[in-house]
């Protein structure tokens, strides 16, 4: 019997685990290790502030792997490579052949002086990056009526670049509706040096916040939080004072990858781009954000970099050559509030661009431009992917990128 | 891609002005640049840019301010203090290296 172990059982280790169990024969057992049942539909944590119910973003863990797959629930507490075993916190041993670390990526507030203790507080600092903390900002900006928002990211990278910014456009629609968007000052705050990582996304991007009267406070490196004193200190001195700070802490690894001596500064582990396969362990492979690809975390990412790895790790595990080059492809699209959204589409080489996505079926969608077509079509991402993307069904979408529809802007 | 020339030295840049190719980069072509910028390349202002150089040749990415505390010891403050305002574009600029986002 060979082993395949997998850590992380959320979007690229369902996946994984799914499309494997049926390329791999019956020699092969698949186990699937989580810290817990909840698989969390990660998208829906930007709109539980708003619209969204808690609890429909949560669905059993078990149900979504395939048969053949075995579920254990336990925390990983160290990998040991050398051994081929990983250890759990509760003293269990797994032992594999092959490994896959799917371990994700979380928020470390601990990392910005006083956001933690601010966090805490549930009080007038908040995030949306775990479903409790969506569902007290949705307490809270019902509350919130009058006074200075910041919606704010501490450092990059951050699970989902774009979702802090679809926070902005739906708060700001939030205040809209309510009618009382004169008495709330929206500042979108971050430490790039516009609205976006990328020069064409970034302009249009910064151009819709203009349109929308939320101000722009660019290049903030946060030092502290004062959560008492209800300002965000940077680095160069500035302040910015608030009376509800949404912030997106800086993320990183899981703990037991730092502690096994995988990760890198910041714990997520070094592969080789193009196929994911450890650069230290040719035995260990990485999908989705728990990786240090140079993109986007982004259930997107995974979902593409799933599909390549497939086949790279059939050949892997038969002593082949790797097929298969993952081109850094993901697609998202981005809520800009009034019932629309924007969509960008984009891989290592090639930045966001505008033009026209071709989609099947619903015709193509407007690329970096808000649309109806778009909203729709996020929300009906939700349905994939549990119905479609989870259980290992190819989508109508390519792997790889396509030129075919995008421009860039005139000179 | 576009191509610089500085004091007699032809560089390619990128859309934003940062080297692309890392090894037509030296000191004495960060001196150069760093008048455009107004600050003058001591000792001090020389130490991060060298850590920069050795980490990225062999992580293949800018290192990020939180990195260049972790590992390179010194400290963001610091960094701040001694280029005021942008110091991860700055430095990376200084440096010959490509923008520090590596991300989308």
């Amino acid at each position: 019997m060979r082993k395949l172990l997998i850590l992380g059982a959320g979007t690229a280790g369902t996946m994984a685990a799914n499309h494997l169990r049926t390329k791999l024969g019956t020699d092969w057992t698949i186990t699937v290790v989580d810290r817990d049942r909840g698989h969390h539909y990660q998208p829906g944590y930007l709109f539980v502030p708003f619209w969204m119910e808690p609890e429909r973003v949560v669905r059993d863990r078990v149900p979504l792997l395939a048969d053949g797959v075995t579920f254990v629930e336990g925390q990983v507490a160290l990998v040991r490579p050398e051994h081929r075993r990983v250890e759990l916190a509760d003293g269990r041993v797994l032992d594999y052949d092959w490994l896959v670390i799917a371990s994700g990526t979380r928020p470390d507030p601990s990392l910005v002086e006083g956001m933690a203790e601010a966090l805490a507080g549930k009080d007038a600092v908040h995030h949306f990056y775990t479903l409790d903390a969506a569902t007290a900002l949705r307490d809270a900006l019902a509350r919130f009526d009058r006074g200075r928002l910041l919606v704010h990211v501490s450092e990059m990278p951050i699970k989902c670049p774009v979702a802090p910014l679809e926070f902005v456009f739906l708060v700001e629609d939030h205040y809209r509706k309510r009618g009382i968007r004169h008495q709330v000052d929206i500042t979108y705050v971050t430490p790039l040096d516009g609205a976006f990582t990328k020069p064409v996304a970034s302009e249009a991007l910064g151009g819709l916040l203009k349109d929308r009267s939320i101000r722009l406070a660019p290049d903030f490196a946060a030092e502290r939080v004062d959560g008492p004193g209800r300002r965000l200190v940077a680095y160069d001195g500035r302040e910015l004072s608030f009376d509800l700070l949404v912030t997106v802490p800086p993320n990183v690894g899981q703990q037991f990858v730092m502690d096994s001596g995988l990760g890198n500064d910041a714990g997520f582990v070094p592969v080789d781009k193009h196929t994911l396969r450890s650069v230290e362990h040719e035995r260990i492979f990485v999908l989705g954000d728990a990786s240090d690809i140079p993109t986007s975390k982004a259930g997107s990412v995974a979902h593409f970099a799933t599909e390549t790895f497939i086949d790279n790790f059939l050949a892997a595990v038969d002593g082949r050559p790797l097929p298969n080059v993952f081109d850094g492809h993901a697609n998202c699209f981005i809520e800009s509030g009034r019932g629309q959204a924007m969509l960008l589409d984009f891989n290592y080489d090639t930045e966001p661009l505008l033009g026209s996505f071709p989609a099947p079926v619903v015709g193509p969608m407007a690329l970096l431009k808000p649309s109806r077509v778009n909203h729709l079509g996020k929300l009906a991402f939700e349905q994939i992917y549990w119905r479609m993307l989870l259980p290992g069904h190819r989508l109508p979408v390519p792997t790889a990128m396509s030129m075919a529809g995008k421009r860039r802007p005139k000179e | 891609m576009p191509t610089n020339t500085l004091n007699g030295r032809t560089f390619e840049v990128d859309a934003e002005g940062f080297l692309t190719r890392r090894d037509d980069w030296d000191e004495e072509l960060a001196q150069d640049l760093a008048a455009f910028i107004g600050v003058e390349l001591d000792e001090p202002h020389l130490a991060p840019l060298r850590f920069m150089r050795e980490d990225s040749a062999t992580t293949g990415v800018t290192p990020t301010l939180r990195r260049m505390q972790s590992v390179g010891g010194f400290t963001v403050k610091d960094l701040f203090a001694l280029y005021p305002g942008k110091p991860a574009k700055k430095m990376a600029w200084l440096a010959g290296l490509p923008k520090p986002v590596g991300c989308v």
